[in-house]
């Protein structure tokens, strides 16, 4: 195992030079009015039926040709309420969670994509909360589908959905322990056998980020 | 109180009695649990069961043969891919990706290539010839998952023969799936930028032949089941969802064109050229799992007609590029059948090492490290055999993906199951649960 | 492995134990029931081996896949097995009457496949002991059948009584002795 000499890598072997860099995944800046589309009709039609829509929103981020509306959590049921009834957001498509670590007291987010029948429409909505106070509103009073979703979102990130009718674990088993999809949850794994080596799980291999 | 059987012990709990059923006397069974005063009867169709679609967990409430509460438990099959995934680089991911929902492993694919393609910016640039390609596959995974789908639920229903033919068809299309890519199932055919290598010669006639073929068999399915006594009576009726139901549930898919929305995103959003096709939207009215029943087997029709007008894109295309031009994404490696199996083609090694050092370059790269994706996050979705099936991945400019969720359909519609079974008995959950047509890999991830 | 099955096991070692040891494997190898234990991709090549659409596994007298575990021998563990479904699978087994064997199909079944991670049970050998081994990804139908033919063979020799107890301490102390896979150095050990 332990060879010596000039030859072999010690460490991590990797010669690329960018080992020690870390990448900080910048979030999009708010996007300025006009939208294109039909994000204008809908931000208008927004602004229309909820009056405080200011105060709600954090930030209308445009990109790739999606609309993203990053509302505060306290505000969140209302202006589901509101996407639903009066700008026919019939279909919530789920929650997806995303863990940014290196966003310090921002750290968790809840992602809705929302959908239109009547408008054929698409939208997004995203709440922030950091990872000391992770509570979340949650829609099931809204839309009934979301469910399953938030209790998924609990089970790998530790998002708590105040309000929901039963929020347990769906995906792991009912007595795990940690978040599973969360960056600072290891990817789990043991070293894989060969003939002559071993090969380490596939979070410590040395790799190109 | 506990019976004294030992294969059929029970134990107090704070819920009442709980007896475990491993052998025995159903007698003294029975005498013990009509002896307690309850009236209902908690029982579990467990993971393993034949008729549950799947490794589905069903908690059933029984009150004598009517279910009164129905809860799913999923879960059995998690497998981390979304995780696994941030741990290898954006082509690998197809890999795991398209062993979610296997039955439908191109419609997983075919949605994460979608929102890299849009992360990326070259929506517009992957070639013609490649999303006609797409379109192809996409349509004949939705006959072999729609096939599954009704040889299974007539078997769960007790009608074994429409097995055999269903899997019969299948059997075509998994034959057609292993010439072009080289596997039956769980293929990794379709690449970030296109496809992964263009269609071998002479396929465009089999797979004409092999239409044909289909056309003739769709016949013997419909003659067994669509009109038969006993069919209709096990599935008019059951299972009943309406389209308030299903928009709040979040359920799409045949599950919400049976109740006569004809929303299908082949049609309203489309993707990889899904415009320039004729074909219908199925609907039916009924809300029940017949409706649901019927909207498959024309789907299957509709399907052919799209892969025949495929085809003869494909004729005209003959020659074209099937990966995006740009070389600081498209995959490199030519594939060919050599003497020891399918790898990289001779022509394409004889380019990176002999002429092109860009070629050799790129092709290092492209296969250690992988492309760049901006940052940004994206939405894609694609209607998958059972929905509307979402990829929603985000990107922190590197090589792998910061994070990947995929929004199976399977994963909402089976939400329905209670809305759907409570008040019913207890053989029509398995009617209902195999006219959502779950598929627990998709569910559970 | 080491389970007692009944009169056969009490025979004495001798020209008897071996007749009745053919005719037992004989018997036992080609009237083998499977137990349905499908889990995911695997689960539908086995499907398509069990319809008789084109791989038809009745030639085998096979394809009656037995839902309840007590009337099956065989359990094909066909996909990947989470750690909630760990336990299950182990109660399936149990459940199983014996003689029984198990046949890990698939990466998955066999040693965890592309899935090293925190979810997915390393080979379902850590859960019941595994009779034989299919690779593939998902193994195609001919090599499921190829994979059965080979548990044929290996039932047909399977000792019984005191030839069996003989026969596992022999096996126990090659697998004691036997090189760790990681220490097998030099080309195509």
């Amino acid at each position: 195992m332990t060879d010596s000499g000039m030859f072999g890598a010690r460490g991590t072997g990797d010669t690329s030079g960018y080992g020690g860099l870390v990448r900080t995944a910048a979030s999009a800046g708010s996007s300025e009015r006009p939208y294109g589309g039909y994000f204008d009709g809908v931000a208008d039609d927004l602004e229309r039926a909820y009056p405080e829509f200011s105060t709600a929103i954090e930030r209308v981020v445009v990109d790739r040709g999606e609309l993203t509306l990053h509302i505060k959590r306290e505000k969140l049921v209302e202006v589901a309420m509101i996407l639903r009834d009066s700008l026919k957001f019939e279909m919530c498509m789920g929650v997806s969670g995303v863990h940014y670590p290196n966003n310090v007291g921002r750290e968790l987010v809840a992602v809705y994509p929302l959908l239109s029948i009547t408008n054929n429409r698409r939208i997004r909505l995203e709440v922030t909360v950091a990872d000391s106070d992770a509570h979340i509103p949650s829609l099931v009073e809204v839309w009934a589908g979301n469910n399953w979703h938030e209790r998924e979102t609990f089970d790998m990130f530790g998002i708590i959905f105040d309000g929901h009718p039963g929020l347990t674990r769906i995906l792991m088993p009912d007595d795990w322990q940690g978040h599973p999809q969360r960056k600072d949850y290891a990817l789990g794994g043991i070293p894989v056998e060969y003939k002559g080596a071993t090969i380490p799980a596939p979070d410590n291999r040395r790799s190109y980020k | 109180m506990t019976i004294s059987d030992p294969y059929a012990p029970s134990r107090e709990t704070t819920e009442g009695t709980v007896f475990s059923v491993t052998g025995g006397d159903w007698d003294s069974l029975v005498q013990e649990i009509g002896s307690t005063k309850e009236e209902r009867v908690v029982v579990n169709m467990g993971p393993q069961h034949p008729s549950t679609h799947g490794v589905l967990r069903l908690v059933l409430e029984l009150e004598g043969e009517t279910v009164t509460e129905v809860r799913c438990g999923i879960g059995y099959l998690h497998t981390g891919i979304e995780k696994n995934m941030e741990f290898r680089n954006w082509t690998q991911g197809t890999t795991f990706v398209t062993r979610m929902d296997y039955l439908g492993p191109i419609f997983n694919e075919t949605a994460y290539c979608l929102a890299i393609e849009k992360l990326l910016g070259i929506t517009n640039d992957v070639p013609e010839r490649a999303s006609v390609i797409r379109v192809m596959m996409m349509e004949l995974n939705r006959i072999s998952s729609h096939m599954v789908a009704l040889g299974t639920g007539a078997l769960e229903l007790g009608a074994i023969t429409p097995m055999f033919f269903a899997f019969r068809e299948r059997e075509i299309v998994l034959d057609l799936f292993e010439m072009i890519s080289g596997l039956r199932m769980n293929m990794a055919y379709i690449r970030p930028g296109g496809v992964q290598q263009d269609l071998p010669d002479g396929a465009i006639p089999k797979i004409r032949e092999a239409l044909a073929q289909m056309r003739k068999n769709f016949k013997d399915n419909t003659t067994l089941l669509v009109g038969n006594s006993i069919w209709l009576k096990r599935t008019q009726g059951i299972g009943y969802l309406d389209l308030a139901g299903a928009t709040t549930l979040g359920i799409t898919g045949p599950v919400l064109r049976s109740t006569g929305l004809p929303w299908d995103l082949r049609k309203v959003q489309p993707y990889c050229g899904y415009e320039d096709y004729n074909f219908d939207v199925i609907t039916a009215d009924t809300c029940d799992v017949y409706g649901r029943f019927l909207i498959r087997m024309n789907e299957l029709e509709q399907s052919l007609r799209i892969i025949e007008q495929a085809l003869d894109k494909l004729e005209k295309l003959e020659g074209a590029p099937v990966m995006v031009a740009d070389k600081k994404i498209a995959w490199p490696a030519q594939l060919a059948l050599g003497g020891d199996g399918l790898g990289n083609s001779l022509n394409h090694i004889r380019e990176i090492m002999g002429t092109s050092m860009e070629s050799l370059i790129h092709h290092f790269k492209l296969v250690t490290e992988g492309f760049n994706v901006p940052a940004g996050q994206v939405y894609a979705a694609v209607e998958s055999a059972r929905g509307e099936l979402g990829a929603h991945v985000v990107s922190d400019g590197g090589t792998r993906p910061y994070r990947m969720h995929f929004r199976e359909p399977s994963f909402n519609n089976l939400q329905a199951t209670s809305a759907m079974s409570e008040g019913g008995m207890i053989a029509d959950i398995i009617g209902a649960v195999a006219s959502i047509d779950p598929v627990m890999g998709g569910v559970d991830r | 492995m080491g389970l007692k099955m009944g009169l056969e096991e009490k025979i004495p070692s001798g020209f008897l134990l071996t007749t009745v040891e053919k005719l037992a494997g004989y018997m036992r190898k080609n009237s083998l029931w499977p137990a349905t234990f499908g889990l995911a991709c695997c689960a539908i090549e086995m499907m398509a081996v069990g319809s008789a659409a084109k791989y038809d596994i009745s030639r085998f007298g096979m394809e009656v896949f037995r839902a309840s575990p007590r009337q099956a021998d065989l359990m094909i563990v066909a996909g990947r097995v989470s750690n909630k479904m760990a336990p299950v699978l182990r109660q399936i087994y149990d459940q199983m009457s014996a003689p029984k064997w198990v046949l890990a199909m698939g990466a998955c079944a066999s040693s965890g496949g592309m899935f090293n991670n925190y979810a997915i049970v390393q080979g379902v050998d850590h859960i019941v002991p595994v009779d034989i081994y299919l690779p593939g990804c998902p193994p195609r139908p001919e090599m499921l059948m190829d994979a059965i033919l080979k548990l044929h063979e290996k039932i047909n020799v399977e000792k019984l009584g005191s030839n069996r107890a003989q026969v596992i301490k022999e096996v126990e102390l090659a697998a004691m002795n036997a090189k760790p896979t990681h220490e097998m150095k030099g080309l195509l050990a």
